[in-house]
């Protein structure tokens, strides 16, 4: 090899050298989520932006399927190997189980700086902090009993959103009898439990619910109510297409976007989809909460872990959950998102009607403790019980077992998921 | 003895061991990878792990646990319905093709590969295609509502007790061509005196193909079998892309229930107990035919 | 050269067997149609437009052909938050399969050479024992895999990923090549030893330059069960150097907004493309190789 060539060579290995080194210095944060759909995927856009023009890199993670199924079990697998993402999109009890496992960062000192404390309902805080140290910044606030309406359909059959369960049951027969689906659903297990939380709560009331499925009370899992609540759920199953089983949730929005279904039992996720048809709350589609259940909020809260990283990492880090927390950008995703700020002091401003009014509504329960995790997401108890309670309600929703079966079934379910 | 010796002695030493030195980095990994990580699991499966491995020791108590799920039984039985199914029809097609195909066909080299492509594509592929082809309302029963035959039904795919059929028609589809290659090319392989000794005896085609080249296809039935039932048994990724495990949990399967229980239920020790049970599933049917494999071997020797 | 039981006329004479060519062809010809079908639905719904596909019928051809799915899935569709379509990811799975096909195809030549043509005592459990490693399912080793791969440094990157697949494959690879040199005669090995030849003569020289179809097999199969994976993908290289089928997924599995079906047919034809043309050109090496005793009982 010539000097020229030689020198050449050892000037770029330099430079290569060199540059990892800088590299390895920027300001890095890799983020796991499931937020792949174009909606979710540009509000998530929003905090990657706002970073970037901190001089910090987004490295994105993605990994779709089951509803964070599977980012759960690559998250396993990162963490068994001692390389954890910077942060991770979770919910609920997986967040408290984290935090058991002691991998997770003590944002304490973020919280303190910027009051937190103040300005997150107590209700999320149960999730966002463990062991008194906050380890999780929420980005949002998504509510689970609602219906959402076709307003033509309405009008054309002369139905005011229903405010009690006899109100409900006539509405839907109403709509049934004009030859339209009444109620469209898509027949997955966490869609099928998103149903069970609002008729719980109607059913029962808060209490009752909270007896129920948070603290797992086996009287009352196995009472007469609960019984009720299990006929309730094959009533709604009557109103349902043939073609519901597997169904996305989204496909079954799209029916009552298009006028062929009246009602859809769905969390305020669903209002994305009506956005994005180009339809109007208040003039293409009513929201409302599910009949029965007013003033209560069954929540779920999509929450950033943050997770215990080497001390190069942390200033971003810090960054990132100071991020997710800016009022501007709770504003600017919860509207693209459908959900509300997890801050109760960011502005009502931006969001549409059916936004104002969730916003309401959660300053309203909060206030009077009538704020509750909902089951079907994770909220209400650890994924263990929640995914037995998942089987017995869709076996039973799916016709293969009586009311009476299902409410042993349930005690059994949840007495042997602990 | 002189240095030149020992020398000597040495390399001969490394040269005759050289086979096993070449051999020994691949048995490494798959004592490490493999019987490792077997014993890792089985170990677990005699603790509480819920989210991640939990080292104390409790004996039973997962097993106890798993028994107790309804959802392990319809695993269970989902298995043999599928597993029976799903070898006995394919090797039954495979050697149907094959056979067809053995009669000179002019268009053999073109059939071939429509038959074996089904086995080139992931089952996210094949789940995502045969999820909306059953569909019922967007796939083949809407086409043939479309086409005029309106009372046709196929709602397999969302019907509790059917739905495990489904997976059986899109692994069949996806695998029977690897099957049939394997019997063409052991059809292939049959001496042809043999035939031509029983043509002249005057048998029927039909006797020629029970009596004697199906008993000589025994070694391709075995192979075909275990490939198969290795398949049937590691099924996660099919019945996931298909079905979801749905309607409700009706096509759920070990492997969809080892995976639950794990990761998503947070209940790594019931999760591994079914790993467990799911290796000494595939135990029972391995190690009888690798014994028979090999120690028929010492007989022909 | 097809079984002579073929070449038997059936009983009843010329007629009948003309019936019977046309009822094989007939049978074999609706199998093929049958076989086909899914990959015709695949590919017609990935060249409509959205309407089209939720107004018609799957099986009609399109009324307005488009490849913008096509040019979506390669090159704009987003995959989490870079829209960039798969082009990246599928880079990524060329550049951990070819290294882990090569790898594993390698050692299993070697393995099978031993295990065949240098027997030592326990070689047949040897052999066993590696074998049973084909049927181990892949979720049981996730998170010990994980601890593993973490402690030697190389989780969530390429090179992990294929230390995983080659320790996977070792398993099939060894017993294709395994069943292929036991059928290899012996005299021409022990003559080449007369002659002088040591052990990595003898392969390189004899075995490997005849072991052109087993390769072949072993190749296809190992390409295609590597290129076809998920979960290890997704759990030992998420993120920037995720092979194919974990963006194929997050393509396809997103639970918001309108589904691009058409969009996801291509992306779905595009991660099948490689395993498909490897098939394809390559097919009748793989009958071929098998009858070389890749199979054999």
């Amino acid at each position: 090899m010539t000097k020229n060539r030689l020198a050449r060579l050892l000037g770029s290995a330099a430079i290569g050298i060199a540059l990892t080194f800088s590299a390895a210095e920027a300001a890095e944060v890799e983020v796991l989520h499931w937020w792949t759909s174009g909606g979710e995927a540009a509000a998530l856009n929003v905090l990657k932006q706002d970073l970037e023009s901190k001089g910090i890199t987004w490295k994105d993670m993605p990994v779709a399927g089951g509803g964070g199924e599977q980012a759960m079990t690559v998250l396993r697998a990162r963490v068994a190997s001692g390389e954890p993402p910077t942060a991770v999109q979770m919910l609920g009890f997986d967040i408290l189980d984290w935090g058991k496992e002691g991998v997770v960062a003590d944002l304490n000192e973020v919280a303190a700086a910027e009051g937190w404390d103040g300005v997150v309902p107590l209700a999320l805080q149960a999730f966002s902090k463990y062991d008194g140290k906050w380890i999780a910044s929420p980005v949002n606030v998504h509510s689970t009993n609602w219906i959402w309406a076709n307003k033509a359909v309405f009008d054309k059959l002369g139905i005011a959103p229903p405010t009690n369960w006899d109100e409900f049951i006539a509405a839907a027969d109403k709509i049934k009898a004009s030859g339209l689906t009444a109620i469209a659903h898509g027949g997955q297990a966490w869609q099928d439990a998103t149903i069970f939380d609002s008729v719980v709560l109607t059913t029962g009331g808060f209490d009752f619910y909270k007896k129920a499925l948070v603290d797992l009370d086996q009287e009352t899992l196995g009472s007469d109510t609960m019984k009720t609540v299990f006929d309730r759920m094959s009533q709604i199953r009557g109103y349902l297409d043939p073609n519901f089983s597997g169904r996305d949730w989204n496909l079954a929005s799209a029916m009552v976007i298009k006028g062929e279904a009246g009602m859809q039992i769905m969390g305020d996720w669903a209002k994305g989809e009506f956005l994005n048809a180009g339809q109007k709350p208040g003039q293409d589609f009513l929201c409302f909460r599910f009949p029965g259940t007013q003033g209560n909020v069954t929540f779920n809260s999509d929450q950033f872990v943050l997770f215990a990283v080497g001390d190069e990492q942390k200033p971003a880090q810090v960054e990132l959950a100071k991020a997710i927390m800016a009022p501007t950008f709770q504003s600017a995703f919860n509207v693209v998102k459908g959900s509300v700020p997890a801050r109760t002091d960011v502005s009502d401003e931006a969001f549409d009607d059916c936004g104002k009014k969730a916003m309401a509504d959660l300053k309203e329960a909060a206030g009077a403790n009538h704020l509750i995790g909902s089951l079907a997401h994770g909220h209400a108890a650890p994924a263990a019980v929640k995914n037995a309670i998942y089987d017995v309600v869709t076996n039973h929703f799916n016709g293969s077992i009586s009311s009476e079966e299902a409410v042993k079934q349930l005690m059994a379910a949840v007495a042997g998921a602990q | 003895m002189t240095t030149a010796t020992t020398i000597d002695s040495t390399i001969g030493w490394l040269q005759r061991q050289l086979p096993k030195l070449v051999l020994a980095p691949s048995f490494a990994v798959v004592l490490l990878f493999v019987y490792g990580f077997i014993l890792w699991t089985i170990y677990l499966s005699f603790t509480e792990s819920k989210m991640m491995p939990n080292y104390g020791f409790t004996g039973l108590s997962a097993y106890a646990r798993l028994w107790a799920q309804p959802n392990w039984y319809v695993a269970l039985q989902n298995l043999g319905i599928f597993g029976t199914l799903y070898i006995g029809i394919c090797i039954g097609l495979g050697l149907l093709l094959a056979i067809l195909l053995d009669q000179r066909i002019r268009i053999e080299g073109l059939l071939r590969p429509i038959y074996l492509y089904p086995m080139a594509l992931s089952f996210i592929v094949t789940g995502t295609a045969w999820q909306w082809f059953l569909n019922p309302g967007l796939g083949l029963e809407k086409t043939m509502h479309e086409w005029g035959w309106t009372s046709f039904t196929f709602d397999w795919l969302i019907n509790s007790d059917k739905a495990i059929y489904t997976i059986v028609i899109a692994a069949v589809w996806q695998s029977s061509g690897f099957v049939m290659a394997i019997f063409l090319a052991g059809l292939r392989g049959i001496d042809s005196e043999l035939i031509r000794a029983a043509q002249i005896d005057g048998a029927s085609s039909f006797a020629i193909y029970r009596r004697i080249v199906i008993p000589m296809l025994r070694p391709v039935f075995l192979s075909a079998f275990i490939v198969l039932a290795h398949m049937a048994i590691k099924s996660y990724d099919l019945v996931i892309a298909l079905t979801g495990g749905g309607p409700g949990r009706a096509t759920e399967v070990p492997a969809t229930f080892m995976y639950s229980y794990t990761f998503t239920r947070n209940q790594m020790g019931v999760g591994a107990a079914s790993a467990v049970i799911m290796l000494m599933t595939i135990a029972a049917v391995i190690v009888p035919y690798l014994y028979s494999e090999l120690r028929e071997r010492r007989h022909e020797q | 050269m097809s079984s002579s039981a073929a070449a038997a006329p059936v009983a009843g004479g010329v007629g009948t067997a003309w019936l019977w060519r046309v009822a094989i062809y007939g049978a074999l010809l609706l199998f093929a149609v049958i076989y086909l079908l899914p990959l015709f639905v695949m590919l017609v719904t990935s060249f409509k437009t959205l309407d089209e596909i939720r107004g018609g019928d799957m099986l009609q051809l399109p009324q307005q052909p488009t490849i913008e799915p096509w040019l979506n899935a390669w090159g704009t569709a987003c995959i989490g938050l870079t829209c960039e379509g798969l082009k990246g990811y599928f880079w990524n799975s060329i550049r951990m399969v070819v290294p882990a096909v090569a790898i594993s195809t390698l050692l299993g030549a070697f393995n099978g050479y031993v295990l065949t043509k240098w027997r030592f005592p326990g070689h047949r459990l040897i052999f066993a024992m590696m074998l049973f490693g084909c049927f181990i399912p892949f979720q049981v080793v996730l998170v010990p895999m994980a601890q593993v791969l973490g402690k030697l440094g190389i989780a969530n990157s390429t090179p992990g990923l294929i230390l995983v697949h080659v320790a996977y494959g070792l398993g099939f690879t060894t017993l294709f090549f395994r069943n292929y040199y036991e059928a290899f005669p012996n005299e021409l090995i022990k003559a080449a030893m007369i002659d002088g030849a040591g052990f990595f003569r003898i392969f390189f020289r004899i075995l490997l330059p005849s072991s052109g179809p087993i390769i072949v097999v072993t190749v296809i199969f190992q390409f295609t069960n590597i290129w076809n994976d998920f979960l290890f993908g997704a759990s030992f290289a998420a993120g920037g150097s995720s092979p194919m089928t974990v963006a194929l997924n997050n393509l396809v599995s997103s639970s918001t907004g309108v589904k691009e079906y058409n969009v996801h047919m291509a992306g779905a034809m595009i991660a099948a493309l490689p395993t498909l043309l490897v098939y394809v050109l390559a097919g009748r090496y793989f009958v071929r190789g098998l009858m070389a005793g890749a199979v054999k009982g």
